[in-house]
């Protein structure tokens, strides 16, 4: 299930002066508060990515778990991960999914928040259900997609074959062809909600009026949207689109649920090499450096994203 | 939420006469249910599929006309036990989420001490940490700590997502929070943990029932921590026991379709009866 972020804009300079003096006392409580939470991110957070970082310098294998040994062996496990070509066609895989999904959720969520901006009866109550496939767990949805999209029972290729769009039955998720438009599809269809609430509240934000004196400047459908609502929508377009990125590079149950990354590596992603590199074929060392060159691209597209949200705090 | 009353009591700019903007907006209704509906379809084929009967070859019945709960006994008696460590793993994970994020999203909010930002900083880059990073590297410590296939291992990893989550959401609501209220009681002699206790923890109710519906969510959802911390079936929280049941090769599908079924039943109650929370979380205040 992908989350939405509180956004947080940092706390405001010069805090205003404490009123009274306080005694050590009362600020040894006030730190109290924060180090629960404090030790909690330092054991889960802090530790496994300084964990990490150490293990992609060692053999970290099988025998570790038995004789504890885990030799220090500098920069092999980066070389074999770039030298591995499952690798290279996992990190295109990865860019190719991030993209895809991205495109495709933006846009039919774009649609739908904009559909949904009418006032109808049931427009409330039906934008709420749409919330739904995003509330599922990740393995539920891979569990019903992979029913659906099965070669020879499944509804989708019933469908197409009922309209006589194909003739004969695609193999969806067992194909190398298909299988990474498939997975796509899928996350697509998984991150619509998330990209329709997002984009739903930020149309909300912009003034009636803004459309009502474009009408008289003859700014209508189209016109209206590519001259008034997007550049109005553009800080929430920026947010809405590096979540989603940050989000879909780590998507690992959807694919783990469909196809497990096959067929033929046809739909690995550095996610998906990473976990199996761990725990299939038992090599922390290059998993963790495998995680690390995925802590790195979703770091760097956080930090981007961080930037963007303080502009959007800014001006909205 | 928008209702059909906007329409009434917005005045009629475009001037077309009444009958024929109703029966627009009943047009753009019908078009909304469409729309909802092939969204939600899959849900509708998951419900569906759970009601046929038994068998890997199953023929297509659009509608389940003749309902065979079959497929829920077997995922019951295959299942159950699983359903029954989620919750608990999910309960748990939910319970240490607010405990330890509470106090911390008041303290981050009200107190002005050193390292807030900075702090604030860390936990909003740690919900875009890829879970197998840290999946990684708790196997290799859970292992000698025997927290492996154990309830409290799955507990403490699932919060991972819970924690972080409900510092932000409820920061935002404890920054909008009337200091004076807290400061007249600490006036009066009340401590800080008295006053957090009895004045801010009640009217944080909102914020502390969406922070504990989402962190349920997560934790009841999580499948990678499942995956990697568990080892064998005495311990297996039901995402991982629906994975291996697709997994096997003669899949019988309407007992799969069923465990999905009972998987999804607690996000669909809490979308049913906590609306409003879930709402809220799902904005988040993301765009702020």
């Amino acid at each position: 299930m992908t989350t939405t972020q509180s956004a947080i804009t940092a706390p405001a300079a010069g805090t205003p002066a404490p009123r009274r003096r306080r005694n050590t006392g009362d600020l040894l409580v006030r730190y109290a508060f924060v180090l629960p939470a404090v030790l909690y991110m330092i054991a889960f957070f802090g530790y496994p990515i300084i964990k990490n970082v150490v293990m992609s310098f060692q053999a970290y294998d099988f025998s570790t778990f038995f004789n504890g040994k885990a030799p220090f062996v500098g920069l092999d496990n980066y070389a074999a991960t770039f030298s591995d070509p499952i690798f290279l066609r996992a990190l295109g895989n990865t860019a190719l999914f991030t993209v895809g999904s991205i495109a495709g959720q933006f846009v039919l969520g774009m649609a739908l928040a904009l559909y949904f901006r009418r006032r109808f009866p049931l427009s409330g109550f039906l934008r709420s259900l749409l919330l739904l496939p995003w509330l599922l767990p990740m393995i539920v949805s891979a569990a019903v997609w992979r029913w659906i999209l099965e070669q020879d029972n499944g509804a989708l290729n019933a469908f197409l074959t009922g309209i006589g769009l194909i003739d004969d039955p695609i193999p969806w998720l067992t194909s190398s062809d298909t299988a990474l438009i498939a997975v796509i599809m899928v996350n697509i269809w998984l991150g619509i909600p998330f990209n329709v609430v997002l984009l739903y509240s930020g149309l909300q934000s912009i003034p009636e009026e803004l459309y009502e004196a474009g009408q008289l400047d003859g700014a209508t459908g189209w016109k209206s949207f590519w001259h008034i609502t997007l550049p109005m929508l553009r800080p929430v377009v920026s947010v809405v689109l590096l979540l989603g990125v940050i989000y879909t590079i780590k998507v690992l149950d959807l694919i783990i649920g469909l196809t497990g990354g096959g067929p033929a590596n046809a739909t690995q992603t550095l996610a998906t090499r990473s976990y199996e590199m761990s725990f299939v074929e038992f090599d922390f060392g290059q998993g963790a450096a495998l995680s690390n060159i995925l802590i790195l691209i979703a770091l760097a597209f956080s930090l981007v994203y961080l930037r963007a949200n303080a502009r959007a705090a800014k001006n909205g | 939420m928008s209702t059909a009353t906007d329409t009434a009591s917005r005045p009629v700019l475009t001037g077309a006469p009444r009958r024929t903007r109703s029966a627009r907006s009943a047009l753009h209704t019908v078009i909304g249910i469409v729309l909802v509906a092939i969204m939600l379809f899959p849900v509708y084929w998951m419900v569906n599929a759970s009601l046929a009967p038994a068998g890997n070859s199953l023929n297509i019945q659009w509608l389940p006309l003749n309902p065979d709960f079959s497929g829920y006994s077997r995922a019951i008696a295959d299942q159950g036990q699983n359903l029954i460590t989620s919750l608990i793993v999910a309960v748990g994970a939910c319970l240490l989420s607010i405990v330890i994020a509470a106090p911390c999203a008041y303290a981050l909010a009200q107190f002005r001490i050193k390292g807030t930002a900075a702090l604030l900083f860390l936990v909003l880059i740690s919900q875009m940490i890829p879970g197998i990073v840290i999946a990684n590297a708790l196997y290799t410590v859970y292992t000698p700590l025997g927290l492996i296939n154990s309830i409290p291992g799955l507990i403490l990893a699932d919060a991972s997502q819970g924690i972080p989550f409900a510092i932000l959401i409820m920061r935002a609501f404890l920054e909008t929070f009337p200091t004076s209220i807290v400061e007249a009681a600490r006036v009066d002699g009340c401590g800080h943990v008295r006053a957090f206790w009895s004045i801010v923890l009640p009217v944080s109710k909102n914020s502390l029932i969406t922070a504990g519906i989402f962190s349920f969510l997560f934790a009841w959802s999580d499948f990678l921590m499942a995956l990697t911390l568990t080892t064998g079936e005495s311990i297996r929280p039901v995402t991982l026991g629906l994975y291996t049941y697709i997994g096997t090769n003669d899949t019988d599908w309407s007992a799969v379709m069923s465990t999905a079924v009972l998987s999804s039943l607690p996000a669909v109650i809490l979308m049913i009866v906590a609306q409003k929370y879930v709402a809220a979380g799902a904005t988040g205040g993301a765009v702020k």
